[in-house]
């Protein structure tokens, strides 16, 4: 689905992510670790078009979609979700899920007055979606309240409606899992196997909990100094040298008390 | 009756005049306001914008009563606004295709934005001064009062007179419909409320797909639109002079960044305060306080705190004022 070759991108003299080359296979759930620093999120950013790369290739199903605007890589199924959940803090959270198709009929400001019944029809069907995605992720009582008043946890489980508002091929989840309590992170894990099986999602998580990795990643990536360290299930990973040695630094050797 | 005579000076001098002239910046702080919170810099081209918008309206003006063409008992400029907006729209997206754009794609910081809109400013100057020439310039035809002072005394038999201008009639009349119709707009709209999920939160508008140059594009279509109408008025209230425009950013400023920058409600608020504040603190209150207060507390001055010349102090006494206590303004917008 997704093949990133030999990328880079550098802040002035920091190499962020320095020669990543790794691939996600089409269909897969696959797991981003490594250290803090390591250049994950940055590696998102720059696959999703947040930030231009410094040289390097991104690859979508054999297509180069280097340094695409985000929207346009949304067009082509590449969504993405933030660290920090990111919402539309003054509309409700039915709203919030209503704006996600982008170049619907009402963005043209023709049809604002001209295409009025095309728009009337458009915003059913939206809002009749929007109310099942509320209703899978559980939090459907709360469609009428003001995204930037709703907990972490529910902003979180927003992002992920986001995504499902829209047939996405590929979805980069940035920390879902990060912040949030043990119920709602079974309820995240279970919307997301939900996704991969039912509508065939192909996502990539960075993630730091390691049971929750577990439970979902195969295969997992590691990367570390902006590189990809190794590749592999989340056994072969945890009993990787190198791996411990990224996390740990050399000489302490005690894993458990890591991975 | 000396209570209803002050009462009615106070219309006459302050009430009604500063409503207008409040109306007039609440319509250009608007324009400032969308342009913070969508495209994220303060734009010092607003006033010479307007400028611009309104010498195109005035042109087309003279064209129309050169054919004879007339509103009857409104000014003709009405019929010129929309050829006014056709100009400036045509001006500022050519000016954002060759300038802003360079900018955004770089990700230029907002006050390198701010700069370059200074530039912009000055050429924006220079073009109205070359086309239609530097000087005072009226354009109003048509009915000038609605009331006059002398058929107001003749009808109540009161003292004072109370005179109603045909623009300031307009002038609120307008900026009412204006507001109501960009209020609807962005808040019901598709294409409104993508404007405003794009100053909500940028990243995450870009990545639901939202189109970003169609979201500016239709910015600068209202900011051009609020501008000529905005300055069509103020011009027909008083008179088109190009400097006079540059020096309404002040005012508009001021009213922007009082409400909240980026809140559209903060912008009319302002605009009011400004125009109040403005109008009452450089009046010569004697007038008023003559009927009010018992002939034993007559006042022998004017009672006028600032003289007229210093108007634009108030404005600046009350951006201090805000920025120190309040920077995000009355109604919380982005803080600068």
């Amino acid at each position: 689905m997704i093949e990133v070759k030999n990328l880079h991108r550098h802040f002035g003299g920091f190499h962020a992510v320095d020669g990543a080359t790794l691939e996600i296979e089409t269909g897969s759930i696959t797991g981003l670790v490594g250290p803090n620093g390591a250049g994950k999120t940055t590696l998102f950013n720059v696959v999703a078009g947040v930030l231009p790369p410094t040289s390097g290739q991104v690859f979508m199903a054999g297509e180069d979609i280097t340094g695409l605007p985000p929207h346009q890589l949304f067009h082509k199924g590449l969504l993405r979700t933030f660290q920090i959940a990111h919402e539309f803090a003054s509309m409700t959270c039915r709203e919030n899920l209503m704006m996600v198709p982008g170049d619907q009929t009402g963005e043209m400001l023709w049809n604002t007055w001209f295409g009025r019944k095309r728009i009337a029809d458009e915003e059913r069907a939206l809002r009749a979606k929007a109310d099942e995605v509320l209703e899978f992720l559980t939090i459907e009582h709360l469609a009428d309240h003001k995204a930037g008043q709703v907990s972490g946890g529910q902003k979180k489980l927003l992002e992920l409606g986001r995504t499902m508002m829209v047939d996405a091929r590929i979805v980069f989840l940035d920390e879902v899992g990060a912040g949030v309590n043990r119920t709602l992170l079974n309820t995240i894990g279970d919307a997301i196997i939900r996704l991969n099986t039912e509508r065939g999602y192909t996502f990539c998580m960075i993630e730091h909990d390691m049971d929750f990795i577990g439970r979902l990643c195969d295969p997992v990536i590691v990367m570390a100094e902006g590189k990809v360290l190794s590749k592999g299930t989340i056994d072969e990973i945890k009993a990787d040298e190198r791996v411990i040695e990224a996390y740990l630094g050399t000489g302490l050797k005690n894993k458990d008390a890591v991975l | 009756m000396d209570l209803l005579n002050g009462f009615v000076a106070l219309a006459n001098f302050v009430l009604i005049p500063a409503i207008a002239y409040g109306s007039q910046l609440a319509l250009g702080a608007l324009g400032v306001t969308l342009i913070y919170g969508i495209l994220r810099f303060s734009n010092f081209a607003h006033g010479d914008t307007m400028a611009v918008g309104t010498m195109f309206a005035v042109l087309t003006t003279w064209g129309l009563q050169a054919m004879g063409v007339s509103l009857g008992p409104l000014p003709t400029a009405l019929l010129a606004i929309p050829i006014g907006i056709l100009g400036a729209t045509a001006l500022v997206l050519l000016t954002d295709r060759y300038v802003y754009k360079f900018y955004r794609a770089q990700k230029a910081k907002p006050v390198i934005l701010v700069i370059v809109s200074m530039g912009v400013m000055f050429i924006y100057n220079g073009l109205t001064r070359i086309i239609i020439g530097p000087d005072d310039y009226r354009f109003a035809d048509g009915e000038r009062f609605v009331i006059s002072a002398r058929t107001f005394r003749d009808m109540t038999g009161l003292e004072e007179g109370l005179a109603l201008r045909t623009t300031q009639v307009i002038t609120v009349v307008t900026a009412v419909i204006v507001v109501a119709a960009l209020f609807w707009f962005l808040n019901k709209t598709r294409t409104g409320k993508s404007m405003r999920a794009f100053s909500d939160n940028e990243d995450l508008a870009l990545l639901s797909g939202i189109n970003p140059e169609r979201v500016v594009l239709v910015t600068w279509l209202i900011v051009a639109s609020l501008a000529t109408v905005a300055g069509v008025l103020y011009g027909l209230d008083k008179s088109f002079k190009a400097f006079t425009y540059f020096q309404l950013l002040l005012p508009i400023f001021a009213a922007a960044i009082v409400g909240g920058l980026g809140n559209p409600l903060g912008a009319i608020a302002g605009g009011f305060v400004i125009a109040f504040s403005e109008v009452g603190i450089t009046y010569a209150w004697k007038k008023v306080l003559v009927y009010l207060m018992p002939p034993a507390l007559e006042p022998e001055g004017l009672v006028q705190i600032l003289s007229t010349e210093y108007k634009f102090a108030v404005s600046f006494v009350i951006l201090v004022i805000v920025l120190l206590f309040r920077p995000t303004g009355l109604f919380r917008g982005k803080s600068i």
